[in-house]
């Protein structure tokens, strides 16, 4: 049986013994068999001394089998790193940032414990993923849409707390932005309700998201200040109707304006879906143009058909450009529809996106898994040509001259008045290409440093040197949040590490 | 519906073009769920989404690729499948599919699912 770092085996038995007795011998894992199963299938350190793997795992079913696992473990100083569905891909998966923490497994707390139509939000507990979400809300018949990232069986608190993203309308696809109240347990194994859930008897926990005073929900994203055990999210009333345009330039220059207009139509939220551009690869419909940006708009049918006239009277403006306005879908979808559309689209979870990451006719030997680095940058068609010379000028340079089969770069614009361009590294379990792709991937992060570009999330295992970039200050913001876990965790027993933010006595600095 | 093979993948949108129609009123329908045996049940929980037929399946669109048609790419098409393999599958996982925990799939729901997938396994 492994022991934590810095933990002695007679405070480990002890914490193991109160773990046992809090939620039953069968949800504490400790044989190498059962701990294995919590290794991040896509590290870049896959079999390597650097691999962050866990020392045991303990899964508690309810709040208080949470407090009393946490509590033993404040008072035994035992390393927990608490995951919701584990399925966090790309990111660190199950596998603590700490190597040789305890993994507190939060998927047992499964329960959909709201799901109000009237009032569009849902109110769930950690294990709940997606599918569970979608499947409850469709098994009761409720008129309201989940929004899903791309792989459905992720959790619905899990990728809001890591800054996830979705496919449906704009004010649901920032998940963290869409939630409304949370329940969090406290190193200290206290528990905390925020917002209107501060009130005691509240009835209002899930209408308002302010309450009253300082918000600190913020604290708890991509964060180690506390165990999620709750939390609140705006659904969104299923919309009649979904229409969506393509717009097409042979002419580089001309995704200036486009761009300029495609933040307007956002901005005003006349276009309210998930846009996307295209420039260099991918382009809808095979076509030739230099940039392709497509513009999906939720709502009832009158009215958008009035939204997309108006679009596209906007980019009519620009000369050279092609506006095509695509199929308008009426929801619910008929079943012929629903076999031709990206589901995710229509809040329909799915796992169709490994078709395009896994074994393919253009990929029939893949790696296995993936990483991604992913800057933003400003969301101008300026920076969208910078970026695009930026990732040909330096492809090979930073792969040692090497072709690895790096992908990219993908503008992402999930978010209002944000755009990501994301470049992907295969990662496998051949050693030789894995520390090839961390090297490029380091490569990547400090040039993008070098322009003013930073990650909005990273893997477990560059977290560190990702945090390092945002240094403003000589580090203040750094510095601030380790202020704040010192105060809320001074034991340092949770997730240390994450997102670079280290306990007091594992600093290196 | 366009994609391309990468892994971000926000990246489809349907360009297919039609003439415009109007959305009538039709009401959602709860799906009756069908009385399942519990490795039914769980593989159409954790399994189906990856591995049943048709598009859109990624552990179907690989098995596809793997073996060109010489085995089934529907994992309960396969007659080769012993309950001790799938529970293998399971636990270590292959390429991009993450091994499941006991948090996820139980020693008790393996042994049921591995029946259910296994079930028409020929010993040869």
């Amino acid at each position: 049986m492994a022991v934590p770092p810095d933990v002695s085996p007679t405070a480990f038995n002890a914490a193991l013994a109160a773990w046992r007795q809090a939620v039953g011998a069968e949800w504490v894992f400790t044989t190498a068999e059962d701990v294995a199963l919590y290794r991040d299938a896509y590290s870049p350190y896959w079999g390597e001394p650097e691999e962050r793997v866990a020392a045991a795992a303990v899964a508690p079913a309810t709040l208080e089998q949470v407090q009393a696992v946490v509590r033993a473990a404040n008072q035994h100083g035992v390393p927990l790193y608490p995951i919701s569905t584990g399925r966090n891909l790309a990111y660190g998966g199950s596998a603590p940032v700490y190597s040789g923490s305890v993994v507190l497994d939060l998927k047992r707390l499964n329960r959909v414990l709201e799901v109000n139509e009237r009032n569009a939000y849902a109110l769930v507990e950690p294990g709940v993923s997606y599918f569970d979400l979608y499947d409850h809300i469709t098994k009761a018949g409720l008129d309201v849409w989940i929004d899903p990232p791309d792989p459905g069986w992720g959790s619905v608190i899990g990728n809001a707390l890591d800054g996830g993203a979705g496919w449906t309308a704009a004010p649901f696809r920032d998940h963290f932005g869409s939630h409304c109240g949370m329940e969090v347990v406290l190193a200290s194994g206290e528990v905390v309700r925020t917002g209107m859930g501060a009130l005691p008897n509240s009835k209002s926990w899930q209408h308002n998201r302010w309450g009253f005073g300082p918000w600190v929900d913020g604290l708890f994203r991509q964060s180690n200040f506390g165990v999620v055990t709750k939390m609140g999210f705006y659904l969104m009333p299923r919309p009649e109707a979904l229409v969506s345009a393509t717009v097409t330039t042979s002419r580089d220059e001309d995704i200036v304006p486009m761009m300029d207009v495609l933040n307007l139509l956002e901005n005003q939220h006349v276009v309210n879906g998930s846009t996307s551009i295209f420039g260099g690869l991918g382009r809808p419909g095979g076509n030739s143009a230099a940039w392709t940006i497509t513009l999906p708009i939720y709502g009832p049918e009158e009215v958008v058909r009035a939204q997309m006239r108006y679009a596209k009277a906007k980019y009519a403006a620009i000369p050279n450009v092609n506006f095509v306005e695509g199929e308008l879908f009426c929801t619910p979808l008929s079943a012929e529809a629903q076999a031709r559309v990206r589901l995710v689209n229509f809040g329909i979870p799915n796992l169709s996106t490994f078709a395009m990451l896994g074994r393919s006719p253009a990929n029939p030997e893949p790696d296995g898994g993936h990483i991604g680095f992913s800057p933003i940058v400003p969301r101008t068609g300026e920076s969208l040509l910078e970026f695009k010379r930026f990732y040909s000028e330096n492809l090979l340079k930073v792969s040692g001259g090497e072709n690895l089969g790096i992908v990219g770069p993908v503008y992402m614009t999930c978010w209002e008045h944000t755009l990501v361009c994301l470049i992907m590294f295969p990662i496998g379990r051949d050693k030789t290409r894995n520390a090839k792709m961390r090297a490029a991937f380091k490569g990547w992060v400090a040039l993008a440093a070098e322009r003013g570009w930073a990650e909005y999330r990273a893997p477990a295992a560059f977290q560190d040197m990702v945090s390092d970039t945002y240094s403003y200050n000589n580090h203040a913001l750094r510095r601030l949040r380790e202020t704040i876990k010192d105060a809320v965790d001074p034991k340092g027993i949770l997730s240390a590490g994450r997102y670079g933010v280290w306990p007091k006595h594992l600093r290196k600095t | 519906m366009t994609r391309i093979p990468i892994f971000g993948s926000r990246l489809a949108l349907s360009t297919v073009l039609t003439a415009a129609m109007a959305c009538g009123a039709q009401a959602a329908s709860p799906t009756a769920q069908a009385p399942a045996s519990s490795g039914k049940a769980v593989y159409e929980h954790w399994c189906a989404p990856c591995h049943a037929a048709g598009p859109g399946h990624p552990g179907t669109q690989s098995l596809q690729i793997k073996y060109g048609g010489k085995l089934p790419a529907v994992l309960l098409e396969r007659t080769d499948l012993a309950p001790q393999a799938v529970a293998v599958f399971v636990r270590q996982g292959v390429l991009l599919m993450a091994p499941f925990r006991k948090t996820e799939i139980t020693d008790a729901e393996l042994a049921a699912l591995t029946a259910y997938v296994a079930g028409n396994f020929k010993n040869p």
